[in-house]
């Protein structure tokens, strides 16, 4: 374990080292361009003035979330050169408050409230270990993204492809500053996008860990977690959400399958739970699984980190609009819809079916409820939120009480029976429900398909997503067992992770 | 001498302690407890995992007294422990050989 980590910390170094000699190579070449700079304005014809007409435009483009270069074009479609406004290269402060506000929302959703969601469910000896296992994920996954994710995952350009971006664009996130980035979002700084992807990059495989909970080697998650993203996260976020992505149906006119995921019902909720279900099913059962009690030990904190994550999750949805427009807003109304009734609806399944509506059950239905809508919270009107509601606290609840007890895997916090079933579920419900009434990007590609032939898309996009995240997990997952191992001795998982992997205890009484 | 060791129903605490004190007990030590008699646990449902729980939170009293306290005290506690209803706990009456109070060295009933 020792030496894996070393390997990994020689890794970081590396990478550190490169980030810095392409800083350095960058202000050389600099230095020559700003030199020559004062000889240049004798020989420069002089500089176009916007009109006042032009102005006023790119102010209104700036309420209107439009492209500001737009009133500056000339009858050929070009904008001259030179011909620059106030508002040029510049992010619009309300967007831009409300994409760093939105960042911080999904941060808060990982830390602390998955790993206080998770944390509550399992027993208290390993609850410290699922909040190093998603502080773990924060850090590791932030140093992916710097070094190379942000750059796969959203360089366009001419050396990006439908599979993944270009990597040498943005790598070591150079380049990425506060000037917008026209792909994404017309009045929001790059350098805030980006921090809002990554994110989602944080929490996704995060999600994974509700799955292994409670058996498997620290080492080894964070080695199946880096390389997770590489293999899986980042060429999937590319296909669904990069400007030339293979699955961006909304964005990008050439798209090979036109499907629509607005917060990540593929990305982040297929992927992370279907690889979940996989690795589950290759680590195997906790010890003493089906034999011991395995009862959640506070379900206080799991409440807790419900409403967290509920308070959050209108970072990620409203959010995923890259603006704070109209389409955020509907968004806000969706997501809220959806998950009330989810919560509410499972609990009274509960009540009908068990004699108890339970907290554990009301939390259950809010997340699910938050995972279906998520894919389509963008893109449906109150009545679709309503109906996505009511399916996020049926089927899920179906597999989380008579499936996983039939297959016996042990999905020990229900990562699969919530995030993969709900995922492909919202996947598949966007596609019947999506409507342009409430958000007019869906008439810019896709205006002959939406409310006809659009659910068979999304069928499209459900099976690439599952073949990647289940061979890829595969494939790690073996990688991992055959190197270092995924389990601890068994004295370790009986005696507990908290006091064997990371030295500490949860509770001191 | 005896030692009293009375396990109630947790929510009778205050009222057994009042009825005690009352009957002149001067001291007593409380301990939360699990355990489980005639009346049997519950089932807990989490998810699709059902767990059946067969202890269940109690209080235990402690008590050392005089042989002459010991019928006074025991009928305060019945009167005020009890329900009726199956879980009402027990009393346990212990012979008691020495008490001595560790400030200052007294022994046997003026210990008490």
């Amino acid at each position: 374990m020792k030496s894996s980590f070393i390997k990994l910390g020689r890794l970081f170094g590396c990478l550190l080292a490169l980030g810095l000699a392409s800083t350095l190579v960058r202000a050389a070449d600099a230095a020559p361009a700003a030199a020559a700079t004062p000889a240049a304005p004798a020989a420069t014809p002089k500089k176009p003035e916007p009109t006042l007409e032009q102005r006023v435009a790119d102010l209104e483009a700036y309420v209107t979330n439009s492209d500001p270069s737009g009133p500056l074009k000339d009858d050929k479609g070009k904008v001259p050169d030179g011909l620059v406004t106030a508002t040029s290269a510049v992010a619009g402060p309300g967007h831009n408050a409300w994409m760093m506000t939105s960042a911080a929302l999904v941060l808060f959703m990982t830390l602390p409230g998955l790993a206080l969601f998770y944390g509550g469910l399992v027993r208290k000896k390993n609850v410290l270990s699922v909040l190093a296992q998603c502080l773990g994920c924060a850090g590791l996954v932030t140093i992916l993204w710097w070094a190379f994710g942000y750059s796969f995952v959203f360089a366009g350009g001419d050396g990006a492809g439908p599979i993944i971006g270009d990597f040498g664009k943005y790598a070591f996130l150079k380049g990425v500053d506060s000037v917008p980035n026209g792909d994404y979002g017309y009045w929001v700084s790059q350098n805030v996008f980006s921090m809002y992807q990554m994110m989602f990059a944080i929490i996704t495989p995060a999600l994974i860990v509700g799955a292994i909970a409670e058996r498997m080697k620290f080492s080894a998650i964070m080695l199946f977690i880096g390389l997770w993203m590489v293999v899986v996260y980042f060429p999937l976020a590319h296909m669904v959400w990069g400007i030339k992505g293979y699955m961006n149906g909304v964005w990008n006119a050439d798209a090979a399958i036109k499907a629509i995921d607005f917060a990540g019902g593929t990305v982040v909720h297929m992927s992370s739970g279907w690889s979940a279900l996989i690795l589950c099913m290759i680590l195997g059962p906790r010890l003493g699984f089906g034999k011991e009690k395995m009862a959640p030990h506070s379900m206080v904190l799991c409440m807790v980190g419900t409403g967290m994550l509920w308070v959050g999750w209108y970072g990620f949805n409203a959010g995923s609009a890259i603006a704070a427009d109209g389409v955020a807003a509907n968004a806000y109304m969706t997501t809220t819809l959806a998950t009330a009734v989810a919560c509410f609806a499972w609990g009274v399944i509960e009540k009908l079916h068990r004699g108890h509506a339970s907290i554990l059950g009301f939390c259950s239905g809010a997340v699910a409820g938050l995972v279906v809508i998520t894919p389509a919270c963008g893109f449906v009107n109150a009545t679709g939120a309503i109906i996505i509601g009511l399916l996020a606290a049926a089927v899920p609840y179906i597999f989380v009480t008579f499936v996983k007890a039939k297959f016996g895997y042990d999905d020990a916090l229900d990562t699969f029976g919530v995030h993969a079933v709900g995922g492909t579920m919202g996947a598949l419900a966007t596609g019947f429900l999506a409507t342009a009434d409430v958000n007019a990007n869906l008439n810019t590609n896709l205006k002959d398909i939406v409310g006809k032939t659009l659910w068979i898309e999304q069928v499209k996009a459900i099976g690439v997503t599952l073949v990647l995240a289940v061979v890829g997990t595969l494939i790690i997952a073996y990688i991992v067992k055959a190197t270092i191992g995924l389990r601890p001795t068994e004295d370790v998982e009986r005696q507990g992770l908290d006091i064997n992997e990371h030295g500490e205890e949860g509770y001191v009484l | 001498m005896k030692l009293l060791i009375a396990i109630i129903k947790p929510f009778k605490l205050d009222e057994v302690k009042e009825a005690l004190t009352a009957a002149g007990v001067e001291g007593m030590t409380v301990t939360e407890v699990k355990g489980f008699g005639r009346q049997k646990g519950h089932t807990e449902i989490y998810r699709g995992s059902e767990y059946t729980v067969d202890f269940l939170p109690k209080v235990k009293l402690e008590i050392a007294l005089a042989d002459d306290a010991v019928p006074t005290a025991i009928a305060a506690i019945m009167a005020a422990a009890k329900t009726g209803k199956i879980g009402d706990g027990k009393i346990f009456v212990v012979p008691l050989d020495e008490i001595i109070r560790i400030r200052t060295d007294e022994r046997g009933e003026t210990a008490v």
